[in-house]
């Protein structure tokens, strides 16, 4: 091991990625006793919102059971040293949306695009910054591009206000090294402009060692969720994450055990439906497929009889991107057509 | 008949565009000035090869010609359109706007231009504005709507700087269409900018909430096929690359809608290429849509102009067939 001094910061997402496990369904006293675990535990961001973000709630991806500014607000009146985070993608939520999540008390902006397409959040970032909100930036979908372009539009993000961009591997579909020169490329890039960041699905298990590969290569603010609730086969577990950290003195500044109580205690009883690595959510990350799909891909599933992982492996092939969960329907419609 | 005469301000891929339609399929209208601000812009240049007058002075430059045009085409910003629209106005130019200003009424030719008394500037919505609300209008016909979604889907290459610049623009303003006109209570639109290669092919899905009963199978759900058919068919006749890519889906009631049911349609628009390659669909709908705007206007001006009121009988029917 080398005597490099790790220190990171991580972020909790089980209240907005876990959102999809739980079909937007998320009441009050679920993000009330949540919130309060992980503030306990000495984690210092909590991002609370619709899985898709800022304005998620739609027929495209699911209507939230609570207004999530509800979520928000109840989130924020709950923590004590905590932050709390909202996610939005230009394109689906709007500056309004961020108005008013900071009205509710949120103080951290994530703001996510496309892996190639930076530009269209540079509104977002400005305004983000006016309104006096630490900013994160998402690029998600990283796998589809290069180490060197992924760093390009990192400092498209860094130049609009960004002060962190992370590689987002919304389909689990990076491994090791992918990660690891991702985050190196835009270290290299943003030097002290910015930091780095990394956020991991399980669909193939890399998760936690992708997590440290990416602190090992710079990121300084690594996201999870609690028992990896959030789309696909999950997320970075939170709690596995502070052991294995802890275990290589990376540090979190997190009580393990407190985390993995609230895993085990706060969490686990009110979840739905448990993360798991299945053919569908396999296939996500071999084929490259937003996570978010799997449920979707799921309900399409039983409404017109083909295998979800099959409409995962055709939506990979036509190179959909987050947001375009409405095109999972016509691919299934259109394998029954080719079935037929 | 002579043709009537029709200014483009801004020579980027929207305007290009608009001025090969305008030559190649417009009935009433030819392109005769091309305006930009950049000397250097490949617009204006290939505009000055294919004829028309071009200029990079802007709007000061137009109005101070001897002849003015009888339309003008404002392909530029929605704070530039602002700030051009009462000089059009004072100088009896008809406006038809391509940016999101919407100082005059938002109109789809096939939807709500004969409803749209004072037509001397009107606005053309979004791209995918164009492609949604005659399905909205055509759910909303039917049976009352009271929640329309609308997902966008362009191609990376397709997409301006203009349109990256500001998204909001484009999710608030169809979204507000999707309500004044398509007739939705409530309208909520999303975009998203995909970069896959080959780039996709434009598309729209559109969401309505409609009763319980209209998502079971029945006449009201027959007469809700029936309508998006007809209104596609219309589309069609001046967006000939505009179909569906499968049947209608009907969902039946969820309690998490509300108990109401959900239609749903999936859109292609394939570009003419005119000038972007087929792609595209999203800057040929918008022009398309504007090519036809401004031809119905024009048959409208040239029946009152010529004075008799049978005259203007006739336009407003040919009109009416078209909606």
């Amino acid at each position: 091991m080398s005597t490099t001094d790790y220190s990171v910061r991580l972020t909790d997402t089980t209240l907005r990625d876990g959102s999809h496990a739980m079909s937007h369904r998320f009441t009050e006293e679920h993000v009330r006793s949540t919130v309060r675990a992980l503030d306990d535990a000495g984690v210092q961001v909590i991002e609370v919102t619709h899985g898709d973000g800022l304005g998620g709630s739609s027929f495209n991806y699911g209507f939230s059971l609570t207004p999530e500014l509800d979520l928000v607000r109840a989130a924020v009146d709950e923590a004590r040293q905590a932050k709390i985070a909202v996610l939005m993608l230009p394109g689906l939520g709007t500056i309004h949306d961020l108005n008013q999540a900071r009205e509710a008390g949120a103080s951290v902006a994530r703001i996510a695009t496309h892996c190639t397409e930076a530009d269209v959040s540079i509104q977002h970032f400005g305004h983000a910054r006016n309104l006096g909100m630490e900013t994160v930036g998402f690029l998600m979908l990283s796998h589809r591009a290069t180490p060197e372009e992924l760093a390009r539009q990192a400092r498209i993000m860094a130049d609009a206000g960004c002060q962190c961009v992370y590689v987002v591997d919304s389909a689990g579909a990076l491994i090791l090294e992918d990660v690891s020169d991702r985050v190196a490329a835009l270290v290299a890039e943003l030097g002290t402009d910015a930091q780095v960041g990394f956020h991991g699905h399980q669909n193939m298990s890399f998760g936690v060692a992708n997590s440290v590969f990416a602190v090992r290569a710079g990121a300084k603010q690594i996201d999870g969720t609690l028992v990896a609730l959030g789309a696909g086969a999950g997320n970075s577990p939170t709690e596995v994450l502070a052991a294995a950290f802890d275990r290589l003195d990376i540090r979190t500044g997190t009580d393990v055990q407190a985390l993995m109580a609230a895993a085990e205690d706060t969490v686990k009883p009110y979840i739905t439906r448990m993360p798991v690595m299945d053919r569908a959510s396999i296939m996500q990350g071999y084929a490259g497929v937003y996570s978010s799909f799997l449920i979707h891909a799921e309900r399409a599933a039983d409404r017109y009889g083909v295998p979800a992982w099959k409409i995962l492996e055709e939506v990979g092939r036509a190179g959909y991107v987050g947001g375009q969960e409405d095109m999972i329907i016509d691919v299934a419609v259109q394998l029954v057509a080719a079935n037929t | 008949m002579p043709k009537m005469t029709a200014a483009i301000v801004g020579s980027g891929n929207i305007g290009t565009d608009l001025m090969f339609k305008l030559m190649r399929r417009s009935e009433h209208i030819e392109p005769k000035y091309m305006i930009g601000v950049d000397p250097a812009s490949d617009g204006l240049a290939r505009a000055a090869r294919l004829g028309l007058t071009s200029s990079h002075e802007g709007v000061d430059w137009l109005l101070a010609r001897d002849e003015l045009p009888d339309f003008v085409f404002e392909a530029t910003s929605a704070k530039a359109h602002a700030a051009n629209a009462p000089r059009y106005a004072a100088a009896g130019i008809t406006a038809v706007d391509l940016t999101p200003a919407a100082v005059g009424p938002y109109v789809c030719p096939v939807v709500n231009l004969d409803a749209v008394p004072e037509a001397e500037n009107v606005n053309m919505i979004t791209c995918g504005g164009q492609a949604t609300t005659p399905i909205v209008a055509a759910v909303s016909s039917v049976v009352p709507v009271p929640y329309a979604e609308i997902v966008a889907s362009i191609a990376s290459k397709s997409a301006g700087p203009g349109t990256r610049a500001n998204v909001d623009e484009f999710t608030e303003t169809t979204a507000k269409a999707l309500q004044v006109v398509g007739g939705a209570a409530r309208g909520k639109a999303i975009i998203i900018i995909n970069p896959v290669e080959p780039p996709m092919i434009m598309r729209n899905t559109v969401y309505c909430a409609i009763p319980a009963e209209a998502a079971e199978p029945g006449p009201v759900q027959d007469a809700i096929r029936e309508s998006i058919a007809r209104t596609v068919e219309q589309v069609k006749a001046y967006v000939p690359g505009y179909s569906l890519r499968v049947d209608p889906q009907f969902d039946p009631a969820r309690p998490e809608w509300n108990n109401q049911g959900r239609v749903g349609v999936w859109i292609q628009v394939k570009g003419a290429a005119d000038y972007l390659p087929d792609y595209a669909g999203n800057l040929d709908i918008i022009t398309a849509a504007a090519t036809r705007t401004a031809d119905l206007l024009a048959e409208r001006k040239l029946a009152t102009g010529t004075s008799t009121d049978t005259d203007t009988d006739t336009a407003a029917t040919t009109a009416g067939a078209r909606a």
